[in-house]
């Protein structure tokens, strides 16, 4: 369901976009999926269907490399029949598939052992209207190919400018989404809704000799996205900063092995607080798979760290008016001034752990409803970046986490680090190839300084923060 | 292919379906994509049918089922690329994919050249399942799923949770290109997982185990692969991994295990390796053919042809078939892993490496079994000869940065390696190193190569791949292991 067969021409007429009508459209399929799901037998039925349109526009040294531009539609079906659920998905919408999918789902479930917990919510919980979230700019979706490639020549082409150690570049790239998600269960919920959004990433890349033995090449990047053209950052800028941060980077060595504080840039910051998520939600929770298990109104991170999920917020990324059972959202607070709050659960793994769901449920199209967050916020604090860097004596300014080193269950974390070595509070030269370890549970305890630089321009946000203390390992110590 | 399948996982596209497509249908579609100037056109036909079972609690929980079916439209002008797919086979729908992505080459372009006659290109078989599992009953997986359960709980008595699973599917692709290639494949994928969780004393700790590949349900006929083998083994990591003990920080000497010790290679040699980056000038191995990259001692190959593999290709996804291609021999780096773009950008011929995720993606130079081959030290020597290092055997993934060759690779099972006898295990670590300094600093290779069970699944640019992995034990001389005792 392409918009738009205007690429390369800007005096096209302009793309239809994400349309009222269109969500009207996909809730009737929702419905009717759900009708069929009954007739062939189901008990209970529950029906998502999403929509999507994409455009890309990726260039590389000044020259388009590519554009690519489609959309999709798919459906997803759960149903329960005599307490035993099974789940499909479908790219084909018509009548005669959907009644196809829908006999063959309700078999499948045949197979399926009773599972209590697994019963749509009690209709009265369910979602009476959906909330107007501002989640969709028709800008974006007038943007044509043409418009999208000049973007990202100029933001590219900025960042070659801007210094001369840029020798190479892996382009930039301009993209835009235009989605609409609609649900309708057998308990009488139906609800749509469509977004947007749009970023512009830039990678430069620099050829560093500083060891004349072993040349490298250093990359990096800078982006800017929002659900609203007039929200991006300019395209020169994201190119000048992504020059910047790039260049920044040549001449990186290791460091010697040892205990130091490590500080947390807000680009991997919001990565520990994903990783919070995945330890502190009902799913983890019930499955006995976190560390911290058992453990809800227990201090479990420094007093500094409060962590808040608000899927209600005005074009928020993550944004969302009704979650994946069809409960209406709420925000929820997840770690209060360092205490483990009631963690996020959906209705399964409410019922699992005997409790009310606090309507933080996600779906995927394939897949069985799960706690997911929304717009993840861990809170600022009041020092700036600068004083937080000159209060630490010595440490790793820490700009980019490779791996997946963490383990829920015991809670152990070592990732791979890039950044910068701090001495006596300044930030001295770009460091690499160095791993960061320690337990999970002391991570969080050992926060002692959260700065005030929170920007909420991702789904998951964070501002800059320092552990105390962790172990670095690198060189060997002589 | 001799493979057989039910109507209901035929390709409605395939010729006999519902909507078959042939090879002039193929041309009058790959005539519209190039009337703006391109100069080169592919249409890629996707048709996928998924089942996935799991089995919590002692109880099959879910079951899932899904298909797909799309086309991609690609078409080249010089390095530039237009890419446009739908989900339908309507003739309106197509031309409006092909004709949207033809319009890379608007303006600048030439008179619309012609598309060459179809000629269906000779594909080898390395995968002909009689029987794929999504033909078999689901309560035949079932009962895998509950055998596998019980083998854990089994094991030992500390063991508190199991959980199993299985996924499988079949994938049936039809590809036309302007330059007369035609190819068609089918191509069959199942894996099954075992994850235990065992407690004492308020500890916990998970152990995984499981494989895979282009089989059938004869995949589970092998003794050390059938369903209880994978539970046993899972219920045996988590066990072990009770007593895990905090792991070393810095640089010292490090052991690999066989197999599934590929995964360094693939992220320390592999990715960088791939042809678009060395076009790019992106990898730091980029202009370096011909010279030495690694130890003597390391032979690295991509093979596409290893039989039931779960990175077997009998075709890749731009129509070439699968090979075997040697990357590094005896340490010289002496060829890429290439797609169609940049073999053309080298002048050499494609390898068989042109993959995608999906008809939603455009093909790129992707790994397919890679491996560094065995050599000549008894692999108990291997460790008798550490005095203090890590014996890592099983490994959770891995990740690099092409630029600088930096990688991490993440041990999910490792030892302590004292007076050259293992002894303690030590607690999940990661790994990190430099691809090409790691390499030069290999210094034994065991004479036990192994091929990974097939687990793996690579990610590059937002595209998921099933790849496989194989090494000897392999020891290397120094790497930062990342531990927390400093």
């Amino acid at each position: 369901m392409s918009t738009s067969d205007s690429a390369g021409k800007s005096a096209s007429a302009p793309s239809a976009g994400m349309s009222e009508r269109r969500v009207k459209e996909i809730c009737d399929i929702a419905q009717l999926a759900v009708e069929l799901a009954k007739k062939a037998g189901a008990d209970h039925a529950e029906v998502v269907v999403r929509d999507g349109s994409d455009l890309t526009a990726k260039v590389r040294l000044g020259e388009p490399e590519l554009v690519q531009e489609a959309g999709s539609t798919a459906l997803g079906l759960r149903v329960v029949r005599g307490g035993r659920r099974a789940v499909t998905h479908t790219s084909d919408l018509r009548r005669e598939a959907l009644e196809a999918l829908c006999a063959e789902t309700v078999a499948l479930a045949g197979f399926a052992e009773v599972d209590e917990f697994a019963l749509p919510p009690d209709p009265s919980l369910l979602a009476t209207s959906v909330a107007e979230l501002d989640l969709y700019d028709p800008r974006v979706a007038e943007v044509d190919a043409a418009w999208a490639l000049r973007q990202a020549i100029a933001a590219e082409a900025a960042a070659r400018k801007h210094d001369a150690r840029v020798t190479n570049s892996e382009g930039a790239t301009w993209s835009r989404t235009l989605g609409a998600s609609a649900f309708a269960t057998s308990g009488g919920f139906v609800g749509g809704y469509r977004g947007s959004s749009a970023s512009l990433v830039v990678e430069p890349l620099c050829d560093d000799a500083t060891d004349p033995a072993n040349p490298k090449k250093r990359n990096g990047f800078w982006w800017t996205a929002s659900r609203f053209l007039s929200e991006l950052e300019a395209a020169e800028a994201v190119g000048i900063e992504a020059a910047r941060r790039t260049v920044a980077t040549l001449g990186s060595r290791k460091v010697e092995t040892q205990e130091c504080a490590i500080v947390f840039d807000p680009e991997v910051a919001r990565s520990i607080v994903g990783t919070i998520f995945s330890v502190a939600n009902g799913s983890s929770f019930w499955r006995k798979s976190s560390y911290l298990v058992g453990r809800e109104g227990e201090l479990i991170a420094s007093p500094l760290i409060s962590i808040v999920d608000d899927p209600l917020r005005p074009r928020g990324p993550g944004s969302r008016p009704f979650d994946g059972d069809g409960l209406p959202t709420r925000v929820n607070q997840v770690v209060d001034r360092g205490v483990l709050c009631p963690v996020l659960c959906d209705v399964y793994s409410a019922r699992k752990l005997g409790r009310q769901s606090n309507g933080a449920s996600g779906r995927s199209v394939g897949g069985n409803p799960g706690p997911t967050a929304s717009n993840l916020i861990m809170q600022a604090g009041t020092m700036s970046k600068q004083d937080l860097v000159r209060s630490t004596k010595k440490g790793l300014y820490v700009t980019q986490l490779m791996g997946f080193g963490f383990n829920a269950v015991t809670g152990d974390f070592s990732r791979g680090a890039q950044g910068f070595w701090i001495e006596n509070g300044e930030l001295t030269f770009p460091v690499s190839e160095v791993t960061i370890a320690a337990n999970f549970d002391e991570i969080l305890k050992r926060i002692d300084a959260v700065a005030d630089d929170l920007v909420l321009r991702t789904a998951i946000a964070a501002p800059t923060f320092r552990v105390s203390h962790m172990t670095l390992a690198g060189t060997s110590r002589n | 292919m001799t493979t057989t399948l039910p109507a209901a996982l035929r390709a409605p596209f395939a010729s006999g379906g519902t909507s078959a497509i042939d090879a002039q249908l193929a041309n009058r579609l790959l005539g519209i994509a190039l009337e703006a100037g391109g100069d080169y056109a592919d249409i890629y036909f996707e048709f996928r049918v998924s089942a996935d079972f799991t089995l919590e609690e002692e109880q099959v929980r879910t079951l899932g089922r899904g298909i797909s079916l799309g086309l991609g439209v690609r078409v080249t002008k010089g390095d530039a690329t237009g890419y446009a797919y739908c989900e339908d086979l309507a003739w309106e729908k197509m031309a409006h994919a092909a004709r949207t992505a033809g319009q890379i080459a608007v303006g600048g372009g030439h008179p619309p050249i012609g598309v060459a006659a179809m000629s269906q290109i000779p594909i080898p078989s390395f995968y002909a399942v009689p029987t794929p599992s999504l033909v078999v009953s689901t309560q035949d997986k079932l009962t895998l799923l509950r055998a596998a359960d019980k083998a854990a709980r089994a094991y030992d008595a500390r063991i508190v949770k199991v959980e199993a699973s299985f996924t499988e599917s079949i994938k049936e692709v039809l590809l036309f290109t302007s330059d007369g290639r035609m190819a068609s494949d089918v191509q069959p994928l199942m894996r099954f997982g075992v994850r235990a969780v065992a407690e004492q004393e308020g500890k916990r700790q998970g152990g995984s185990a499981g494989g895979g590949g282009r089989f059938g349900m004869d995949y589970f006929a092998a003794a050390q692969r059938d369903a209880t083998a994978h539970g046993r083994e899972a219920a045996r990591v988590a066990i072990a991994m009770l007593d895990a003990r905090d792991a070393p920080a810095g640089e010292m000497q490090v052991v690999l295990g066989p197999g599934d010790s590929g995964i360094l290679l693939h992220e320390a040699v592999g990715h960088g390796l791939e042809a678009d980056f060395n076009r790019k000038q992106t990898s730091n191995y980029s202009g370096q053919l011909g010279q030495l990259v690694a130890s003597e001692l390391c032979t690295v190959i991509d093979d596409g042809t290893i039989a039931n593999s779960r990175g077997a290709i009998n075709v890749d996804d731009e129509g070439y078939a699968g090979q075997h291609n040697t990357l590094i021999q005896n340490g010289v780096l002496v060829g890429y892993m290439h797609d169609r773009l940049s073999a053309k950008h080298f002048g050499l011929r494609p390898t068989g490496n042109g993959r995608r995720e999906s008809f939603q993606s455009m093909p790129m130079p992707r790994m397919t079994n890679t491996s560094l081959l065995g050599g000549k030290d008894n692999p108990d020597d291997i460790i008798k000869s550490v005095k203090r290092g890590v014996y890592a055997k099983r490994f959770s993934g891995g990740q690099v940065n092409i630029s600088n060759g930096d990688f991490v690779f993440s041990l999910s099972e490792s030892y302590l390696i004292e007076d050259g006898k293992l002894t303690a295990p030590l607690k999940g670590v990661n790994l990190i190193g430099n691809g090409p300094e790691v390499l030069r600093r290999v210094d034994m290779l065991g004479t036990d190569y192994e091929l990974s069970d097939g687990i793996w699944t690579c990610g590059k640019d937002g595209q998921s791949v099933p790849v496989n992995v194989g090494t000897p034990t392999v020891r290397i001389a120094s790497i930062t292991v990342g531990g927390t005792q400093a």
